[in-house]
């Protein structure tokens, strides 16, 4: 990974000189590495907002609100909200220089009289406020640059028109903040289509912008309780396209961080929704590729889960097993930092449901070869509470364990693990020192004995393919095809 | 052999000399359920062996309600029972009792994984062509209505795979219940649901009767279009072509132009490129006249898009489209409307967009014939070779052969060199591999005057590049142009330089002249190999690198089957017995190996 990455940032100057660099011939060292990487032409900036327009765009001046009376502002406060529905062409960094200036201006003009003002808010401004933020946030996103972006390696590509979104975000949240602020209004205005197109901005790959939308929605949800169910579902969607459709959504994190605390405030006892939400969304995300962007997140909300209703601990756990990585050790120490931060909040009751599943889990990770996975689950006997729940239960568990513990704490290459190994076999010896001394005893009668289970399973299939074969034979008139 | 399997079974069978009740189902399930996913999967990949075992009748009745019950599982071996059982239909007793597959189907259709899901579908509707029209109804299409209520989504989207395997062979009742559950799933609130139905809209389509298809589809296809959500909108456009084919000419201006007028210019960039990506298709379903009015209109949009990818995607069907032209404008629509926009392209910011119009441009010579090619296409053609990204003249250079019939290759000949030149010194190894591999058709089309000339001190320069592919990929250059232009020439003009690379003091080079001489000794015949490569690996079995001497042992192999018997005997067995002792141990082995291959022991 390191390696890779210093590829990626080689200076200009080293490139274009090993470009042009003929083959050296004398060179005798038959293993000179040259392969170099352009470095990346990036577009850091793209913007699909704009469709062309060939004329430029000519905005009236319009006097400052704090230079007019105050029956005039209302009028005032209109007219520039409809200006600010004119849009941009970021991409051409020279054209209409002076009306992007302006219209910044105007921006921050409005975002200062939406805090301070008092009375602006009559029943007409509603849909010109939605209106002009609706103009200007609700685009079709720009193709990613990258055919494959991947968001841990890649820059992101920023929304060119930024200097005016920003403003118009900030002016938004300042509208849905204010105290003269009334949802039964605004509901007219900010409805189920606003919500739509407010959630299909979540996979802009700026992240400034998806900061913004956090707390647009935030608030949204926090103030409109008949958007609420809504706002959940579509949620819902969002994250099941992106695990089984497309892989692709870059707000995940954002949107799990709402939920995080829309699940704090979920009323006991849990509807059945919300279950089926943890169980058949929450759980399934942690399959996804990307899933080191937003884990931190995930986890959380699941442990938010768990720590409403521990009944659900069972499923969570089995869930999380179903989707154990199979050959991303990255995930793995991931998926095992989840389980220790679930073990730390459950109940010994709840553990005794899932301990034998559980620890199979954990006796292959302990028996990992990258060594990282396998120190990851020792770091479990380090930890009181789960070392308490081990020790009630070590009848079940320690046989479960001691057969991989064994054999890894002569075989493992890292002479790390093989250290905090002796140490987890020393704690079982104290916890449980006849059924450790069993287990020591018929460890290698018992591999035998899986040697023999073994040879047998291979002589049944060997008998059940002559068969077939046999049959297939008599067949041979095609009834069966084999 | 039948006594021997009572020792397997852990329960003695008595007299299972037959073959029904050779094996109990206890044995068998307890393999199924083996806890090791790999063991599990390996036995679910046997299934059919397991049923053989077990006979029909039991595989009926014990096995299947057991896969049924224990469908929670790894994915994986989920996915392989959905596979296994659309093969299952001989193994339940043939088509009589084919149904019985559905009720694990079922489950497997609902799961959340998709593949698993897409594999149940398939085998659904691979086996629903083994029920009978009174199965179908019977069995099979209520099935497909529950799915189609599902409370959950993936059953739901399920269910939309279904609908037209069922629909031709059921009784007009209920052919009217489908129609009514596929409108349902297009209005369905998941925008899931809705893409899996926009996806199976054309394929719906076919099944119907033409009448349903002006009443029902054109109305689903027109709400679908318009979605809310892109992603739905732009499979309505795929669904275009199948629905546009199926209406007679009279009736697209009414049912489908508008839509697709209207997807052209939507305002998502997605579903203007897929527009753009099934143009082809699009303009054979609509037909001549509809294209000259609309359709070539619309590709100069998409030609002149704002987002590159629809550019690109537009680029990549310019040849297509203009061939597809009604013969009659097919000329002054290409001359008047479509080469504007395609010499705007040539230079276009992105380079996607160039290198996808420079891998179809020079199609467009055979259409416009030799004098419009040199007076409007070649000035492109030779803009594009100097183009500074690398893609863009390799797509030119390797789509050479459509021009060369037009006008021949010596109208860009001047330019041609140094585009070429500067792709076989590019920095990336990937280009000058692809540059490598055009040399053969180049040399054809240029002849060996032009190509000793020019081209030859390239292809000698390949053998020392540092990347061992394009070492690799020059050698192999070099069989290929031996081949084109003949022994002789490769005896004056190639076989000097590679023996004079044998005294390279980088031993890399020096295995080159090896893998040179393994390459081309068939093709020079045996003179030439004899006379001239023989000695110079025989002297290099001397040298300091084992890797070299190795090499030399593989060489006198493979180059062995050239040479006459004499020549075997008396320069190459003593110099093979030699290696043979050499201290180093792959030296040993590669010349025992090769001392056993000639038969010299």
């Amino acid at each position: 990974m390191s390696a890779y990455s210093t590829e990626r940032i080689l200076p200009v100057q080293a490139m274009s000189s090993a470009a042009t660099a003929p083959p050296s011939v004398d060179k005798v060292d038959g293993f000179s590495r040259k392969s170099v990487r352009k470095a990346k032409q990036k577009r850091a900036q793209s913007s699909s907002q704009f469709r062309s327009q060939d004329k430029p765009i000519e905005l009236v001046q319009l006097p400052l609100l704090k230079d007019v009376s105050a029956q005039e502002q209302p009028e005032l406060f209109l007219k520039k909200l409809q200006q600010c529905c004119t849009l941009f062409d970021f991409m051409d960094t020279l054209s209409d220089l002076k009306m992007k200036e302006y219209k910044r201006s105007t921006l921050n003009e409005l975002v200062d009289y939406v805090t301070v003002s008092r009375g602006y808010l009559t029943e007409q401004t509603y849909p010109e406020v939605v209106k002009m933020v609706s103009c200007n946030i609700f685009r079709t996103l720009p193709p990613s640059d990258s055919n494959e972006f991947d968001p841990e390696e890649d820059e992101p590509t920023l929304e060119a028109s930024w200097p005016h979104l920003q403003l118009v975000y900030e002016f938004f949240i300042r509208f849905l903040e204010s105290q003269e602020f009334q949802p039964s209004i605004a509901k007219k205005y900010i409805d189920q289509k606003f919500v739509l197109q407010l959630l299909e901005l979540f996979d802009s790959e700026d992240p400034r912008e998806r900061d913004c939308l956090k707390t647009v929605l935030h608030r949204i949800y926090g103030k409109f309780l008949g958007l609420r169910a809504f706002i959940r579902k579509q949620i819902n969607n969002i994250f099941l396209g992106f695990v089984y459709e497309t892989e692709h959504f870059n707000g995940v994190a954002e949107l799990l961080e709402i939920l995080g605390s829309i699940i704090n405030g979920f009323a006991l006892p849990l509807k059945a929704e919300h279950k089926q939400f943890l169980v058949k969304v929450l759980l399934p995300l942690h399959s996804a590729r990307s899933l080191s962007l937003f884990h931190a997140q995930l986890a959380y909300c699941i442990v938010q889960f768990l720590e409403k209703d521990p009944t659900l601990t069972e499923p969570v756990i089995r869930g999380l097993l179903k989707f154990w990585p199979k050959t991303c050790s990255q995930k793995e120490v991931m998926f095992l930092g989840e389980l220790e931060e679930i073990l730390d909040v459950i109940e010994p009751t709840q553990f005794v449901k899932i301990q034998e599943p559980l620890f199979k889990q954990i006796s292959r990770c302990v028996s990992s070869p990258h060594f990282q996975v396998a120190e990851r689950a020792l770091y479990y006997w380090n930890n009181e509470y789960i070392m308490s729940l081990i020790e009630e239960n070590s009848s079940v568990i320690l046989p479960i364990m001691f057969a991989s513990l064994y054999r890894i704490s002569k075989e493992h290459w890292n002479p790390a693990i093989s250290a905090l190994i002796y140490n987890v076999l020393k704690a079982f010896m104290e916890m449980n020192s006849a059924l450790f001394d069993d287990l020591a005893a018929t460890y290698k009668s018992d591999r035998q004995r899986e040697k023999k289970k073994e040879k047998e399973r291979e002589d049944l299939w060997r008998k059940l393919e002559e068969l077939e074969l046999r049959r297939g034979i008599q067949n041979s008139d095609g009834i069966i095809p084999t | 052999s039948a006594g021997s399997c009572h020792s397997v079974s852990s329960s003695g069978m008595a007299g299972a000399d037959g073959d029904d009740s050779l094996y109990p189902i206890a044995v068998l399930i307890d393999e199924l359920r083996n806890e090791d996913v790999q063991l599990r999967l390996n036995s679910i990949k046997k299934l059919s062996t397991i049923a053989l075992a077990l006979g029909v009748e039991r595989t009926r009745t014990e096995l299947l309600p057991f896969l049924t019950d224990t469908i929670y599982d790894e994915d994986e071996v989920l996915l392989a029972l959905a596979e296994q059982l659309g093969n299952f239909t001989m193994l339940v007793g043939g088509p009589e009792y084919v149904h019985c597959l559905l009720p694990p189907l079922e489950s497997l259709a609902t799961v959340e994984e998709t593949v698993v899901r897409d594999k149940a579908v398939e085998s659904l509707r691979k086996i629903s062509h083994e029920h009978s029209p009174v199965d179908l109804e019977v069995h099979f299409e209520p099935l497909v209505k529950r799915l189609a209520s599902g409370d959950w989504f993936t059953s739901r989207t399920s269910a939309c795979g279904l609908f037209s395997v069922c629909y031709p062979r059921v009784s007009s009742t209920v052919k009217a219940e489908i129609r009514q559950h596929f409108r349902n799933l297009c209005s369905d609130d998941t925008p899931m649901v809705r893409r899996a139905a926009a996806s199976k809209l054309g394929e719906f389509a076919k099944v119907l009767e033409l009448e349903y298809v002006k009443s029902d589809i054109i109305s689903l296809f027109t709400a679908l279009a318009s979605d809310e959500q892109d992603s739905v909108r732009l499979l309505a456009v795929e669904a275009c072509v199948s629905i546009a084919t199926l209406l007679p000419q009279e009736d697209l201006e009414t049912l489908v132009m508008p839509t697709l007028r209207q997807a052209a210019e939507d305002k998502s960039w997605r579903v203007r490129y897929m527009v753009a990506d099934k143009f082809s298709e699009l303009q054979k379903a609509v037909g001549p006249e509809i294209t000259k009015n609309d359709l070539v209109p619309a590709f100069q949009n998409l030609l002149k898009d704002c987002e590159a990818e629809v550019r690109a995607a537009a680029a990549n069907k310019v040849k297509e489209f203009c061939e597809n032209l009604p013969e009659d404008s097919r000329e002054t629509i290409i001359m008047t409307h479509i080469l504007p926009c395609v010499k705007e392209l040539v230079s276009d910011t992105n380079q996607h967009v160039k290198s996808a119009l420079a891998s179809v441009i020079m199609g467009l010579s055979t259409i416009l014939g030799k004098d419009n090619t040199i007076e409007h296409l070649l000035p492109l053609f030779l803009a594009q070779l100097k183009d500074e990204c690398p893609e863009v003249r390799l797509n030119i250079i390797s789509n050479l052969d459509c021009v060369n019939e037009v006008i021949g290759i010596r109208q860009l000949s001047q330019s041609l060199l140094p585009a070429i030149v500067e792709l076989a010194e590019d920095a990336k190894w990937r280009v000058r591999l692809a540059i490598i591999e055009y040399m053969p058709l180049l040399a054809g089309q240029l002849g060996v005057e032009f190509f000793d000339e020019k081209l030859n001190s390239l292809c000698m320069a390949w053998l020392v590049d540092h990347v061992y592919a394009i070492r690799e990929a020059a050698t192999c250059n070099l069989t290929k142009l031996v081949e084109k232009f003949g022994a002789e020439w490769a005896q004056n003009t190639i076989v000097p330089k590679v023996l004079g690379m044998a005294n390279d003091p980088n031993y890399l080079h020096r295995m080159t002249t090896l893998f040179c001489i393994n390459a081309l000794s068939e093709a020079c015949g045996q003179e030439i190999t004899t006379k001239h490569m023989l000695p110079v690996v025989l002297k290099m079995s001397n040298d300091q690198v084992a890797n070299v001497r190795f090499n030399v042992a593989k060489s006198l192999q493979k180059i062995g089957p050239v040479l006459d018997s004499n020549c075997l005997q008396t320069e190459v067995k003593p110099v093979l017995e030699k290696l043979a002792a050499d201290q180093d141990i792959d030296v040993k082995y590669f010349a025992q190996e090769a001392i056993s291959v000639l038969a010299l022991a």
